[in-house]
């Protein structure tokens, strides 16, 4: 067998991780441990961002998907203190075994859409330019810079910017509303 | 590096068939919403390997929107869900019965 480059050693490293990874978060028992593989699985995908040269969007996976999103799931969990060891399979065995056949379906499907594209193996990777940011480059080239993010997100994307700031505004709002404790409405018929 | 785009997209693909078994099988709702997010990862996945491959930009800046999007999702899914548990004291996915007919 010949010797892997350091880039490939390190794909099929990172692809085993998260692949191990997301099958623990789906087979063990407590909450926890799912929530443990789930940020391991995580930071696997940043990795493998890194070796698709988007470095920003590996930080940015790892920092926030990984660093909040999860961390938030782990508050959750411990403040209603989930950690009923329920069993893994529905109290209806039929539901398990259709999950099952509905996983070996979906993967069956990808595997034959992907058997009979032909045309994926003809994408090369480019080198990847330098933005120098004159007159004659191509905004939307791939670079590993972060000033090409900042410029697609404030020109070409700009309404998705806009909304998505607003939409976490509905969403801070939401919460607030969601977390207050709902008083029983039996005193407002009553008057 | 020598790896084609194909290994990536079946990354992504097993990726996505695994977080929908999880959550079809979990009766654990916070687990469910955990796979739930793990489909999106590996659709992040898929956006990042082909916009590299296609030497352009808007795969990555889409990934942020998804990301975004996801964190908002989380937010709110999570104060809905603590809001059930304040009233029904599970969070047993069999319960959740009231809008049963």
């Amino acid at each position: 067998m010949e010797l892997l480059s350091v880039t490939d050693f390190l794909f099929y490293v990172f692809a085993t991780l998260v692949v191990v990874s997301s099958a623990l978060v789906v087979l063990m028992r407590g909450p926890i441990n799912s929530a443990m593989f789930m940020i391991l699985a995580l930071v696997g995908v940043g990795g493998l961002f890194f070796l698709l040269n988007a470095y920003f969007l590996g930080i940015f996976q790892v920092l926030v998907y990984a660093g909040a999103i999860m961390v938030l799931f782990v508050f959750i969990i411990m403040m209603l203190g989930a950690q009923e060891r329920l069993n893994l399979l529905p109290r209806h065995k039929y539901i398990g075994f259709l999950g099952l056949i509905t996983f070996a379906v979906v993967l069956a499907g990808f595997a034959y859409v992907l058997s009979s594209q032909s045309s994926f193996s003809d994408l090369d990777l480019n080198t990847i330019e330098v933005a120098t940011y004159s007159d004659s480059v191509d905004y939307s080239d791939f670079t590993t810079s972060v000033k090409s993010f900042g410029y697609s997100l404030f020109t070409k994307y700009l309404l998705p910017f806009q909304v998505a700031g607003f939409l976490l505004l509905v969403a801070m709002l939401g919460v607030v509303v969601l977390s207050r404790r709902f008083k029983a409405t039996n005193r407002e018929e009553s008057k | 590096m020598n790896i084609g785009l194909d290994a990536f997209i079946i990354l992504a693909s097993i990726l996505f068939s695994i977080g929908l078994l999880g959550v079809l099988i979990r009766r654990n709702v916070i687990v469910v919403f955990m796979c739930l997010e793990l489909m999106l990862t590996a659709s992040i996945l898929a956006l990042v390997a082909f916009s590299r491959y296609n030497d352009t930009m808007d795969g990555n800046i889409f990934v942020f929107f998804i990301i975004t999007v996801a964190a908002a999702e989380v937010a709110v899914g999570l104060a809905v869900i603590v809001a059930l548990y304040k009233r029904l004291h599970t969070v047993n996915i069999e319960s959740f019965k009231q809008l049963k007919h």
